[in-house]
């Protein structure tokens, strides 16, 4: 005999439990959390490098950096004189929230102001997965296509900011930012666009006051 | 290539709810996908058939894949609907001031066992 069985329940429910967690161990410990996501190569490592050298003097930061292969980036990132832990996935497009809960398990969180999620490049699989962070950052490099908010619509409907990468390109490519905030504003009205340009320094300062304004001591 | 790690999400609870009703058969799975949730139902189906081929009671099982469109709740005019295209304004009054009310979920809605 056929039985029906109502769950109604999340796919990712596992993951939501253990993202709940590391939700409260942060909140429990006063660190603010954000999880820093786009495709490959649109200069996320860049743009924190430069965020850690203006930020380190004031807050106490982690970086755990997700990707497929290799620790460059965590070894790029330690140049600042942050700490840098990478999380190589071993093939997974995304990050979960039992890796992250490992790295802060044993901690002393209390002696942390902000946690950056690096995560692996990938505009996609990242978008269900909570990490228990408090904003997602979305970023977007004027070298991509301005049409991509329209073509990603999941991740760019969950992001709390987007920053424009790369805007020292804007002279070389056919990238229209007005018409990438539209793509962005269709989505959400008033989620704030950062223009920044790690290369150059322009732009990273505004970002800058923006995480301040949240993980101030 | 995340529908690998969703199939196998959804198996193993489908398994768990099989073994928890004390029955040895998963028939049918039903899982909802929200159109902003960047789940793919073809790969989503194929991977969950090819994981199930090697699992006692759910080989053979099959995947029920509705995709839920976008839908706001309006928070001048209280209508609830799908928007004119993929955006977040209100498609009767066009008011921004809108929550997403559906189409970001996935979610395993129900199962049939033997």
């Amino acid at each position: 005999m056929t039985e029906r069985i109502e769950l109604a329940e999340p796919v990712l429910r596992a993951n939501d439990i253990v993202a709940r967690r590391v939700r409260r161990l942060l909140e429990e410990a006063g660190v603010y959390a954000f999880n820093l996501i786009s495709s490959p190569g649109s200069g996320k490592t860049s743009l924190l490098v430069r965020l850690l050298e203006m930020l380190r003097g004031e807050l106490r930061m982690l970086v755990l950096v997700g990707d497929v292969q290799t620790d460059n980036d965590a070894r790029r990132l330690r140049h600042t004189g942050v700490e840098a832990v990478q999380i190589v996935t071993g093939g997974t497009c995304h990050l979960e929230a039992p890796s992250i809960e490992r790295q802060l398990i044993g901690r002393r969180l209390a002696e942390l102001d902000l946690l950056i999620i690096e995560n692996v490049g990938n505009l996609v699989c990242p978008t269900g997965y909570d990490l228990g962070e408090d904003a997602k950052v979305v970023a977007l490099s004027v070298a991509e296509g301005d049409d991509k908010p329209e073509k990603y619509p999941g991740i760019f409907a969950r992001a709390d900011a987007v920053l424009l990468t790369k805007t020292d390109l804007l002279p070389h490519v056919p990238f229209d930012p007005r018409a990438a905030e539209g793509h962005i504003r269709r989505l959400q009205p008033d989620v704030p666009i950062f223009p920044v340009s790690a290369l150059r320094d322009e732009g990273v300062a505004a970002f800058a006051d923006w995480i301040r304004a949240r993980a101030g001591r | 290539m995340h529908e690998l790690g969703l199939a196998a999400a959804i198996l193993d609870r489908a398994e768990a709810a099989m073994r928890a009703h004390s029955r040895d058969r998963v028939r049918r799975v039903e899982v909802a996908v929200g159109e902003l949730a960047t789940v793919l139902p073809d790969n989503l189906a194929f991977c969950f058939a090819a994981l199930a081929a090697d699992r006692p009671g759910l080989s053979g099982a099959h995947l029920d894949v509705t995709v839920r469109p976008l839908a706001v709740r309006c928070m001048d005019c209280g209508h609830e609907g799908r928007p004119e295209r993929i955006e977040t304004r209100c498609p009767r009054c066009g008011s921004r001031h809108v929550t997403i009310a559906s189409g970001q979920e996935l979610e395993i809605v129900a199962l049939e066992v033997e």
